[in-house]
C-alpha cells in the first residue's frame, strides 16, 4: 500500500531524512522508533504534506499513486490521516465545527452525503465517548488550554471520525497516562482491518504492550537502521538507542542474535 | 468638487432649510462651523492627529448622487430580521416614519429624530448639541450640515430592554449626507444603541457623522456601529462620550464598507471609577483605508479603559490605529490598557498602530501591545491535513481572528447581525455559515 523509497528531504538545506525506505502494507501496523531528533516527525510531517519540508529524492507511493505530487488536502481526503505530535491551537475555531468541517470534507470526497447537524452530533458524542472526552470540549476552541492529554485524545478523536486507510501516529503516546494511552491504544486497535495501515511513532516500547505491531523500525539520522519484529522494541527497550553511532552508523549492530556491546 | 468653496455654497444654499433653521442659537453654530471649515480647510498630513489619513484630495473630488433609488424596505427586513427593539430608519439623510418603527418606550424615555426633537424641544437639544468647536473640521463640517439623525434621552434610572437601531441608508438624489445623533443618558439608566451605515452601488459619495453620548452617573450604555457603505463611500465619523461617576461606556466599531472611513472614538471621565470598552474590527481590501483615532481622557481618579482594536487587512489596503492616553494630574489609580493587532493577508496590505500617551498622575497602571502577523502556517496545514482545502482554511482562520472582537459584544443577536456583516465581506463566507 505504502513504498517509500529512498527519501530524502532537508529543512531550511539541512539534510534530515537521508535514503529512507519502508514498505508497508494493507492491513499492517508498522511501528517506528528511534532517539529524538532522528527524524521521526519528518517523516511523518513530509508524508502528509508540509512544505517546510523539501524533498530532495526519493519517491512515495501509495496506492499506485504519487503521494508526493498531491495536495496537502487531497492526501487527507484519500485517507491519510497524521496524529500530530503537537496538535496546533486555533483560537476561534469551535471543535464541533472544525470536526465536521473535516468529516464532511473527507465524505463528499468519497462520495458519501455530507452529515447534517444532528446526525454529526449523535456520531461525534459516541466517539468522545470511546475516546473519554467530555461533550463540553466540543464547544471549545480547537485544543485551545487543551491539557497535553486532551490534545491526544482529539487527535484520536479525528481519526476514528475520519476513517483513515492509512494513519500515522506520531509520537501520540509521549506524556501520557496509563489510561491515556489504552485509549490510543483502543483508537488503533479499533482501527485495524484488512484494508488498513497504520504507523505508529513511538519512543517507547510502553505503547507496543497494548498494539502488536507487525514490524518495528528503527530510524536514526534520517535512516531506517533496522527492522525486525516487535522483540526488537523489547530489545530497544533494554538496551537503549546507544548502539547507534553519531552519524547514524551502527557499530556493532545487535543481530537478531543480540550481540551488542 | 468637494473643495471649500463647494461646501460653503452647499451650506448657503441649504441653511434655510435644514431642521432648526429659525433657532438663533443653532443656527449660529451651523454659521460658526462652516467659516471654521471654510478657514481649516480638509485635513492634510501636516496635521498632528491626521499624519496617516490625509484628505487633501477632498479638494478635487467630485461627489455624486447613486441614482438608484435604494431598496430600503428590503435591507431593512434583511437587517431586522426577527429582532424587535426600536428601528429608526434614515434614508439619504433624512428620518423616514414609514419604514420606521420605534415602537412602545418606557416612560421618561425620548426617542424621536433629531428633526422632531428640535422641533418639540429645542432646549434639551441645545445642551447636547455641541459646538463648532469639536473635534477637527470634518466635524465642523457635519456641524454646520447635519440634516437629522438621532435623539434619545433617558430619564434618570430608565432602562431601555430592546436595543435602538439607527438605520442610516444612502439615499438615490444625494452625494452626501450629514448625521447627527444625540444620546443622554442621565443617572443610572441604560441601553444600548446600535448604528447602521448602509450604502451600494458605484457612486462616490460623503457621510459625516457625529454621534455625541453623555453618560451620567452609574449609567450603562452600549454603542455599535456597523459601518457598511459603499465601495466609493467617503466616511468621516466622531463618536464623543462624556462619563459621569461609575458610568459604564462600551463602544464597538465594526468596519467594513467604504473607501476610506476615519472614525474619531473618545470619552472623558468626568467623575470617578468610571469604565470604559473600545473595541474595533475592520475588513479592508483593495486600496481602501480605514483609520481608527481613539482618545480616553482620564480626568478623573479610578478609571478603567480597554481597548482592542483588530485589523484584517487584504489586498492594497491600510489600516490604521492611533489610542491616545490622556490621565490627569489627579486621576490617580487609573488603569488603562490597549491594543491593536492586525492579521496581514496579503503582502502589500500595511498595518499602523500607535499608542499616544500622556500621563501627569504618579499611581496608574497603563499598557499597550500591537502585532502585526500573517496567517499562521502550521494552524493552516494542520486545517489542510483534516481535508480542507487551503482557501477554506484561510477563510476559517482569518474568520477565527475577528471572532475574538466579535466574542466582545455581549448581546447575542447584536453579535450574530455583526457576524452576518463580516461573513458578507469575506469571500466564501457561506462556507462559514454554520458558525453563526
Ligand atoms: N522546522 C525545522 N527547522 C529546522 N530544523 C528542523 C525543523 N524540524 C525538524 N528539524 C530538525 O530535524 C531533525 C529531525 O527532527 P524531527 O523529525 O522532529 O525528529 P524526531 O521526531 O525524530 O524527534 C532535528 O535535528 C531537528 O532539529
Ligand atoms: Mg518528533
Amino acid at each position: 500500500m505504502l513504498d517509500i523509497n529512498n527519501l530524502q528531504a532537508s529543512v531550511e538545506g539541512k539534510s534530515i531524512l537521508k535514503g529512507l525506505d519502508l514498505h508497508v502494507k494493507a492491513g499492517e501496523v508498522h511501528a517506528i522508533m528511534g532517539p529524538n531528533g532522528s527524524g521521526k516527525s519528518t517523516l511523518a510531517q513530509v508524508l502528509a504534506g508540509r512544505d517546510a519540508f523539501e524533498v530532495t529524492g526519493g519517491s512515495v507511493t501509495w496506492d499506485e499513486h504519487d503521494l508526493l505530487a498531491m495536495p496537502i488536502e487531497e492526501r487527507a481526503r484519500a485517507g491519510l490521516f497524521l496524529a500530530f505530535q503537537y496538535p496546533v491551537e486555533i483560537p476561534g475555531v469551535s471543535n464541533a465545527y472544525f470536526l465536521k468541517a473535516a468529516v464532511n470534507a473527507v465524505r463528499k470526497h468519497r462520495g458519501l452525503p455530507e452529515f447534517d447537524a444532528m446526525d454529526f452530533l449523535t456520531r461525534v458524542k459516541a466517539e468522545m465517548k470511546a475516546v473519554g472526552m467530555k461533550e463540553e470540549f466540543l464547544y471549545r476552541a480547537v485544543n485551545e488550554g487543551f491539557s497535553g492529554g486532551e490534545k491526544k485524545r482529539n487527535e484520536v478523536l479525528q481519526m476514528a471520525l475520519l476513517e483513515p486507510r492509512l494513519a500515522i501516529l506520531d509520537e501520540t503516546d509521549s506524556g501520557l497516562d496509563i489510561d491515556a494511552l489504552k485509549v490510543v491504544a483502543d483508537g488503533v486497535n479499533r482501527l485495524r482491518s484488512p484494508e488498513r495501515a497504520l504507523i505508529v511513532i513511538t519512543h517507547y516500547q510502553r505503547l507496543l504492550d497494548y498494539i502488536v505491531p507487525d514490524q518495528v523500525h528503527v530510524l536514526s539520522h534520517g535512516r531506517i537502521v533496522r527492522s525486525g519484529g516487535r522483540e526488537l522494541a523489547l530489545e530497544l527497550e533494554e538496551k537503549g538507542y546507544g548502539w547507534i553511532g553519531d552519524s547514524g552508523e551502527v557499530h556493532s549492530a545487535p543481530e537478531p542474535a543480540g550481540g551488542a556491546q | 468638487m468637494s473643495d471649500v468653496d463647494t461646501w460653503l455654497a452647499h451650506y448657503h444654499a441649504h441653511s434655510a432649510v435644514l431642521p432648526g433653521a429659525e433657532l438663533p442659537w443653532l443656527a449660529d453654530i451651523r454659521r460658526q462651523a462652516i467659516y471654521r471649515f471654510a478657514d481649516e480647510g480638509w485635513p492634510t498630513r501636516r496635521h498632528p492627529r491626521w499624519n496617516h489619513t490625509s484628505l487633501a484630495f477632498m479638494d478635487q473630488q467630485d461627489f455624486a448622487p447613486a441614482g438608484v433609488a435604494p431598496d430600503a424596505a428590503a435591507a431593512l427586513a434583511r437587517l431586522r430580521g426577527e429582532d424587535a427593539g426600536h428601528w429608526l430608519v434614515f434614508v439619504g439623510g433624512r428620518f423616514d416614519a414609514a419604514l420606521s418603527d420605534i415602537g412602545p418606550l418606557p416612560a421618561g424615555a425620548q426617542l424621536s429624530s433629531l428633526a422632531e426633537a428640535l422641533a418639540t424641544h429645542p432646549e434639551a437639544v441645545e445642551a447636547a448639541f455641541g459646538s463648532h468647536e469639536d473635534g477637527d473640521s470634518p466635524a465642523a463640517l457635519n456641524a454646520a450640515l447635519a440634516s437629522d439623525g438621532a435623539w434619545l434621552r433617558l430619564a434618570r434610572g430608565v432602562t431601555l430592554e430592546a436595543p435602538v437601531h439607527l438605520v442610516f441608508i444612502a439615499g438615490a438624489d444625494e452625494a452626501s449626507r450629514h448625521l447627527r445623533n444625540l444620546i443622554v443618558a442621565e443617572a443610572n439608566s441604560e441601553a444600548t444603541v446600535v448604528e447602521h451605515y448602509l450604502g451600494s452601488g458605484e457612486a462616490s459619495t460623503l457621510t459625516t457623522a457625529v454621534t455625541r453620548l453623555q453618560v451620567d452617573a452609574d449609567a450603562r450604555l452600549t454603542h455599535l456601529k456597523l459601518q457598511q457603505e459603499a465601495e466609493q463611500t467617503v466616511h468621516l465619523a466622531r463618536i464623543d462620550a462624556v462619563q459621569g461617576r461609575g458610568a459604564r461606556f462600551a463602544s464597538h466599531s465594526l468596519s467594513f464598507g467604504a473607501r476610506l472611513a476615519r472614525h474619531d472614538i473618545g470619552t472623558r471621565f468626568d467623575g470617578e471609577g468610571c469604565e470604559a470598552l473600545f473595541n474595533g474590527l475592520y475588513h479592508l481590501d483593495g486600496r481602501r483605508h480605514v483609520d481608527h483615532h481613539t482618545r480616553i481622557d482620564h480626568a478623573q481618579p479610578r478609571g478603567t479603559s480597554r481597548e482592542f482594536y483588530r485589523g484584517l487587512l487584504d489586498g492594497l489596503s491600510r489600516g490604521v490605529f492611533t489610542g491616545r492616553v490622556i490621565v490627569a494630574k489627579d486621576a490617580q489609580r487609573s488603569d488603562a490598557m490597549q491594543r491593536c493587532d492586525n492579521l496581514l493577508l496579503s503582502r502589500q496590505a500595511e498595518a499602523d498602530a500607535r499608542p499616544e500617551l500622556e500621563i501627569y498622575a504618579d499611581d496608574v497602571k497603563c499598557s499597550h501591545g500591537a502585532t502585526v502577523g500573517q496567517i499562521d502556517e502550521d494552524s493552516l496545514f494542520y486545517l489542510q491535513t483534516r481535508g480542507l482545502d487551503e482557501t477554506h482554511a484561510r477563510r476559517l482562520l482569518t474568520y477565527a481572528f475577528a471572532t475574538e472582537a466579535l466574542d466582545r459584544i455581549d448581546l447575542a443577536p447584536l453579535r450574530k447581525q455583526a457576524r452576518a456583516a463580516l461573513m458578507a465581506r469575506l469571500p466564501g463566507g457561506e462556507l462559514l455559515e454554520e458558525l453563526l
